[in-house]
């Protein structure tokens, strides 16, 4: 019993450092920005309570609109990444073996060790007028003239999947790991075609993964801020930019701060109802991935 | 299942091939002798990694002021970081694994949850925080907290916010394949608990402190969108990236894209051993 205090001490010391993290860096910041996204400017640096910067996001079509096309363009890009990523996936964890298998995984993985940027940096140099592919298309005569690939809804929606790719593919991967080939090759005994065996078999046995990776693409799509701006130019309009441009080009914090806990509350919303609709748990998701 | 038809095998070639197109096309025009990063090719040159600037008017990434300065002020962040990362993540995946104290599954799920934040909304809600912080404290001490405003301190506190999670989660998964008979072994030998910490424990997680390091890095060194908001004078690379890449660059930003590339590869290179290690 005498050791009683000691040890409640020593734990109070190991707890002080994630109490701290937690707490200034994460809790009083959001509830900084949810007090702050409740405050209106009434007169010069004097501000009180109101709902006005939530009011403005209604009755501005831009913002809506923008928060909207953010929301839709996530979810078009994490399916399409979801179709583009299980075929590899499904090589990888099911046909390829040993070194190969290795190989192909860590082929994978290498591009998304490199920052975001540069990889942005690649597409801009492929796609535009003066880019790669349309330099080609016109030296090998399929074209007349250059052409503008850059600076349009394709561009954005292409960065955006070859940018979630990774986050797909190995949890999909993981998934299909654990698939028994005895079940397979019985789905194919018990007379199912190919399609029945991938609908019926794969796709449910793959569900935590299909689960884990589309909830993490979305998550880094609706969030990003570098791909839309540059692959989109002044086509981009993601809601991110929304917010960087209240924040620090416009400086008016409390509209900016209504955006952020918007774009929290949109993120948050789509995890959840994903979870919900599979009836999978955030822990096990993050797990998984 | 097991024979993969043409189709298929074709696509995975497609694919891979769409993986590394971007980047080897960044990597080729690296070496491009031509002011601007685009075809035609005008023939190779180094003068983008150590030119004086004669030819293009623009010195070469390792000469330039412009890029060394933004590379050290990556390095001032990210060691911290790094460093800070594993400190506070062993502590962390010690209270997860050993300690016991009601409320503890609801602080594991806070850990996760800056996970799930977007990194512009961890941005500015630090920023709008240490602000009102920082005001508060002028008045009452009179005097300036710089380190409060946005700079580099503050990324770094911004970074860490996310980058704790994930270390604390890889310190945490190695803590918990512990045997704790070789502790209590020690212990038995007559080890004083200061020296069974550095003689069998440490070592034994050693390999996740530097994996989590390393990864702390790294991430560090790529992050924009939370920078992006913490960020005052002193801009970090991805941020002077940003930047250029705006204006339209000069195969400047191709060289220091290659040279982070080659940074990249040789730290998860490094990664990749001490993991292999650990198995």
């Amino acid at each position: 019993m005498s050791r009683k205090p000691g040890i409640r001490f020593t734990l109070f010391l190991l707890l002080a450092p994630a109490v701290l993290w937690l707490g200034l860096l994460i809790v009083l910041p959001h509830v900084e920005i949810l007090v702050l996204s409740f405050s209106e400017r009434v007169a010069p640096r004097v501000y009180a309570f109101g709902f006005g910067n939530y009011l403005e996001f209604f009755t501005e079509p831009l913002y809506w609109r923008t928060f909207a096309r953010t929301a839709i363009m996530s979810i078009l890009v994490t399916a399409l990444t979801l179709v583009l990523a299980f075929p590899i996936a499904l090589y990888i964890a099911r046909v390829a073996q040993g070194r190969v298998k290795a190989m192909l995984l860590l082929l994978c993985l290498l591009p998304f060790w490199v920052s975001e940027l540069v990889r942005t940096l690649g597409w801009m140099m492929l796609l535009r007028e003066t880019g790669v592919v349309s330099y080609l298309l016109q030296a090998t005569g399929l074209t007349e003239q250059r052409i503008e690939f850059l600076y349009n809804d394709g561009a954005v929606i292409l960065g955006l999947v070859y940018g979630g790719l990774l986050f797909m593919i190995v949890p999909l991967a993981n998934a299909l790991e654990s698939l028994e080939p005895a079940v397979v090759e019985a789905g194919f005994d018990l007379g199912g075609s190919r399609w029945t065996v991938l609908r019926r078999i794969v796709v449910p046995h793959a569900m935590p993964g299909i689960v884990a990776g589309s909830i993490i693409v979305f998550m880094l799509t609706v969030g990003n801020f570098a791909t839309p701006v540059l692959l989109g130019g002044k086509n981009g309009l993601w809601f991110t930019e929304q917010i960087y441009a209240q924040f620090i080009t416009r400086f008016n914090w409390p509209q900016g701060a209504a955006f952020g806990m918007l774009l929290l509350l949109l993120s948050s919303a789509i995890v959840w109802a994903g979870l919900r609709l599979t009836g999978q748990s955030l822990g096990t998701t993050l797990k998984q991935a | 299942m097991n024979r993969p038809s043409l189709p298929w095998k074709l696509y995975i070639a497609a694919f891979y091939l769409f993986l590394f197109a971007p980047l080897l096309v960044v990597a080729i025009f690296a070496f491009n002798a031509s002011p601007f990063p685009s075809p035609p090719w005008k023939g190779f040159t180094l003068d983008w990694f150590i030119g004086s600037g004669g030819t293009f008017g623009k010195p070469g990434v390792l000469i330039d002021p412009i890029w060394l300065d933004t590379i050290a002020n990556s390095f001032k962040v990210a060691v911290p970081v790094a460093l800070l990362a594993v400190v506070v993540g062993t502590v962390n995946a010690w209270v997860l694994e050993r300690a016991e104290f009601p409320g503890k599954t609801f602080l594991s799920m806070m850990m996760l949850w800056p996970l799930v934040i977007p990194g512009v909304v961890l941005g500015i809600s630090i920023l709008a925080f240490f602000s009102r912080l920082a005001n508060g404290m002028e008045e009452w001490l009179q005097t300036d907290l710089d380190f409060l405003r946005p700079g580099l301190p503050l990324v770094v506190l911004g970074q860490l916010s996310f980058i704790l999670t994930i270390s604390t989660l890889i310190i945490a998964a190695r803590l918990r394949k512990f045997d704790r008979s070789l502790e209590e072994a020690a212990f038995d030998l007559g080890a004083s608990r200061a020296r069974v910490l550095r003689t069998v424990t440490l070592p034994f997680l050693s390999p996740a402190l530097i994996g989590a390091g390393l990864v702390a890095l790294l991430m560090s060194f790529e992050n924009f969108n939370t920078t992006l908001m913490l960020v005052g004078s002193e801009p970090p690379l991805p941020i002077t990236m940003y930047g250029q890449m705006r204006e339209g660059a000069t195969p400047a930003i191709n060289a220091v894209s290659l040279l982070l590339m080659l940074g990249v590869g040789g730290v998860a290179s490094i990664f990749a051993l001490t993991a292999k290690a650990e198995r």
